[in-house]
């Protein structure tokens, strides 16, 4: 079967190939705007190909699925950024400006800011305007414009103006040897602006979907893409047009001593550390957030308050990331269940470093450690 | 308005033995009616009023035209921009903050475009002799032949890190394959004072700053002898000592960088100037716009570089701009600017030698676009015959070669020989496998290189997290590279 989300990079370290340890299945036909979450739940973090039929496809090929869905159900859709006429550094969206044409898929000049001004402009014109930041690392050009100006459309008019309609989509994280600018996790800085959402897909699945729900969303948001899963990440992915909802977090393996909370590539890593885990006897609930803004607390604190026991996981620093405010809010809310601290296993408080990237990781065994230091506390 | 320049003292002095093929001078056009600023250094007269007409320009309004310097000397008064014929009534003028403004009856816009576009300064022909007319800074034997190995050198160990990149020796590469010239004359026409702040395929100017091959390999292998101590991806240089800031990935973020290192040169009085470097994308972000309009604004000797090399990864230069090209927005700055030949290194170095003597004499920015391509892929990350034809980039290989121009013209002064050659590409490429070696060899930067100089001092939280770090690595050591030391 189809083991897809595995990480190799230079430092074979990382190869790991995990399955999924119950298979589990949801039939194709499920897959459809508008599902309910309950049926999304049932979904394994790897799902079998055998039993839906559907191609097995990597993460960038889905992200260029949904674009291509998006771009056909709404002629008012554009796709832009830097080098995506050609199909964009990371393949993304090969194949689109020669089927819509140039003038609805284009490369841009070599300016941030000029592409997220740009493409409020366009959404606040009632159109989806998606447009693509090359790096994550280089989205802070056009920080003010998302923070200032996106963020604040609606609010600042009273709802006479918005941009909606924007969707921004950035590849994020680790990939082995990105160094400082091609390795960076910033969603904790777009988590602390009212005005647009998070989300952060964990696999081809949920990306396709995922995607297409932010894009058709009401809202500007912010979608970061894990590009060490673009061609690692391979599964079934159904060929219709179909949305995960936003703002739903959904439980990927059940469990009954700790609940893990992560989002993106991280995600693969901490499904080893609870497959281990439960070598050990541990019985791990791992969640997968998906959007880091407006975020489900309803699940995790539900989970918590089962399990009693909470660890996050990010590879952005651990001073100031997203898992601090996860952290305080379910202390808040599950103070009394708690039966030891929350754990946060993330990446260190410095640069993203080349060299010492297996250091700065939040890796399967610094995530094992806190698993059993947890239950154990 | 045409003003005539002198040189200071020292630098005519320094120049008049160098001049060739007659005397080294050269006039700058304005169009601002209040050009006094431009005048000579000290309230001191033009002299030497020798003309360079062939390729003095510049852009009027409406209509480009070529002056006639014959007709002018420093102090007279000159044409205004505005052709005979454009009327304008000196009496009814806007007296507008920044400078009096003429009225008009005519409503005539700006052209987006001038007829012609600007043509680029050229030495040397394609067959490597210098072109019938043209002036440039005469250069010696000594440095000619220095400049030449330098550009065989930056190309050897392009092609051979490169291939180190893909036996994945080493992570990623990007090459300089095509810019030799800028790279090489450029640092040829600069002192050793001069600031470098760099975008990233100007390795050159540390190779002839005497950067050594060991230390580029050093840096491409993230060893304990990177300066950078691993820290950073191949070829993100950087040199204290060569006075060549740290490279960093994010487009165009050193140009205002390069107005502020400027200013504070200016406020020491230093006999040197920062060069910035940019590619022609980088022209598009808010930090060139940023830099250039900081650097004029604040009169910060800034010599702006930019590497018109055709190509931004895979956007190519007519979906990046459409003024003509990058030497034309110098002027919307108010930052004199030319463009210049890439790929003739006589010519580069001509126009950097001139350039940095205006930057520094008169403590203003200036801008040269150089025309180059850029003949490798935009990195190892990148194959960009996805994206353009392979003649294209055949032909820049080829027929537009830097230094095979280069080396015609050292060949025909009888500087160089055929066996001069193969000796030197058969000692550069043994000194780079053994550099390739040696850094591969060489151990990683120790693991407490990981937490210093985030601070200046190490803070209690990366304390916290470095002593707990080493107690994982020493429940877990097998998760753990071990060419790093712990
Ligand atoms: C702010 C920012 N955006 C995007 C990138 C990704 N990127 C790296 S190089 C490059 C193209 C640069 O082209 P140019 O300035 O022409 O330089 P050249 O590579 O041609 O030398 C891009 C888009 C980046 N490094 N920084
Ligand atoms: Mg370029």
């Amino acid at each position: 079967m189809a083991s897809s989300l595995r990480r190799i990079g230079k430092l074979e370290l990382f190869a790991s190939r995990f399955e999924s340890s119950t298979s589990n299945s949801s039939s194709g036909g499920t897959w459809l705007r508008g599902l309910s979450t309950t049926t999304i739940n049932e979904e394994r973090l790897i799902p079998h190909s055998q039993e839906t039929g559907n191609k097995p496809i990597n993460l960038f090929s889905a992200i260029n699925q949904a674009l291509h869905i998006a771009l056909e159900t709404d002629s008012r859709a554009y796709v832009f950024g830097e080098d995506v006429g050609f199909g964009g550094v990371f393949r993304c969206t090969s194949g689109l400006s020669d089927r819509f044409g140039k003038q609805r898929v284009f490369n841009t000049p070599l300016c941030e800011q000029g592409i997220v001004g740009f493409a409020i402009g366009l959404a606040a014109m009632g159109n989806r305007a998606i447009a693509e930041i090359q790096f994550a690392d280089y989205i802070f050009p056009a920080f003010d414009q998302i923070v200032n100006e996106a963020a604040k459309f609606r609010y600042r008019s009273g709802n006479q103006f918005n941009c909606g309609g924007l969707t921004i989509r950035a590849p994020y994280g680790a990939v082995g040897h990105g160094g400082h600018y091609h390795s960076q996790s910033p969603e904790a800085f777009f988590c602390h602006v009212p005005g647009i959402k998070v989300v952060i897909p964990r696999s081809p699945r949920e990306a396709k979907g995922l995607l297409l729900s932010s894009i058709r969303d009401p809202n500007p948001v912010v979608f970061f893409e894990p590009k060490w899963l673009y061609r690692l990440a391979v599964e079934e992915v159904p060929e219709n047009d179909y949305m995960l909802p936003l703002s739903e977090a959904e439980v990927i393996r059940e469990g009954s001593d700790i609940t893990l909370v992560g989002w993106g590539a991280q995600l693969s890593v901490m499904e080893q550390a609870c497959v281990e885990a439960e070598k050990d006897g541990i019985s791990c609930e791992l969640i997968d957030l998906k959007t880091l803004l407006p975020w489900d607390k309803e699940t995790i604190e539900s989970s918590v308050n089962k399990t009693g026991r909470l660890l996050v996981s990010h590879e952005a620093p651990i001073t100031g990331g997203f898992g601090a405010e996860i952290s305080a809010s379910i202390i808040e809310r599950c103070f009394l269940r708690l039966e030891a601290p929350v754990a946060r296993v993330c990446g260190l408080d410095t640069p993203f470093p080349l060299v010492f990237e297996p250091f700065y990781l939040p890796t399967k065994n610094k995530i094992l450690d806190a698993i059993k230091y947890t239950v154990n506390y | 308005m045409a003003i005539w320049f002198s040189r200071s003292r020292k630098i005519a002095h320094f120049l008049k033995p160098k001049i060739a093929p007659s005397e080294f001078l050269y006039k700058i056009c304005s169009n601002y009616a209040n050009s006094s600023s431009f005048r000579t250094l000290g309230g001191e007269n033009c002299r030497n009023p020798q003309v360079f007409s062939d390729y003095s320009t510049t852009i009027l309004a409406f209509r480009r035209r070529w002056w006639r310097p014959e007709s002018t000397r420093a102090g007279e008064q000159v044409e205004t921009p505005y052709s005979d014929d454009d009327y304008e009534d000196e009496n009814q003028a806007l007296d507008f903050p920044g400078g009096r403004v003429t009225f008009t009856p005519e409503m005539k816009f700006i052209s987006e475009a001038s007829d012609k576009r600007i043509p680029c300064y050229r030495v040397l022909g394609d067959d490597g002799h210098p072109i019938s007319g043209s002036r440039y800074e005469q250069v010696d034997k000594e440095t000619a032949v220095k400049m030449y190995k330098s550009m065989v050198i930056l190309q050897i160990m392009d092609n051979i890190f490169y291939e180190a990149q893909r036996q994945g020796r080493i992570s990623f590469y990007l090459t300089s394959l095509g810019e030799e010239a800028i790279n090489i004359a450029t640092a040829a026409a600069l002192t050793l004072d001069d600031v470098i702040l760099p975008q990233y395929r100007e390795p050159g100017i540390l190779l002839w700053r005497g950067f050594t091959l060991q230390e580029f390999a050093n840096q491409c292998f993230g060893n304990n002898a990177d300066y950078g101590k691993g820290r950073q991806m191949p070829i993100h240089y950087g040199s204290n000592k060569h006075n060549f800031f740290t490279i960093s990935s994010p487009i165009a973020t050193q140009l205002p960088q390069a107005a502020g290192v400027a200013y504070s040169l200016k406020m020491d009085k230093k006999e040197a100037c920062v060069v910035a470097f940019t590619g022609d994308g980088g022209t598009s972000e808010g930090d060139f716009h940023a830099g250039l309009n900081f650097a004029a604004v604040l009169e910060a000797p800034v010599l702006f570089i930019c590497r018109n090399n055709g190509w931004a990864i895979s956007t190519p230069t007519s979906e990046q701009f459409r003024s003509d090209g990058v030497v034309v927005k110098g002027q919307a700055y108010g930052i004199r600017s030319i463009r210049v030949d890439g790929n003739d290194a006589l010519a580069v170095y001509s126009t950097i030698r001139a350039a940095r003597e205006m930057v520094i004499r008169e403590q203003k920015p200036i801008l040269v676009e150089a025309l180059s391509y850029r003949v490798g892929h935009h990195s190892t990350s990148d194959d960009s015959t996805k994206y353009r034809p392979i003649n294209e980039i055949e032909y820049w290989k080829t027929a537009r070669n830097p230094l095979a121009r280069f080396q015609k013209w050292v060949h025909k002064n009888g500087w160089w020989t055929d066996d001069d050659e193969s000796e030197l590409r058969g000692s550069i490429r043994k000194q780079l496998l053994t550099a390739i070696q040696v850094a591969e060899k060489t151990e990683k930067p120790p693991l407490a290189e990981m937490f210093s100089d985030v601070y200046s001092h190490l803070p209690s939280n990366l304390h916290e997290q470095e002593k707990s770090l080493r107690e994982t690595i020493k429940r877990h050591r097998q998760d753990y590279p071990t060419d790093v030391p712990v």
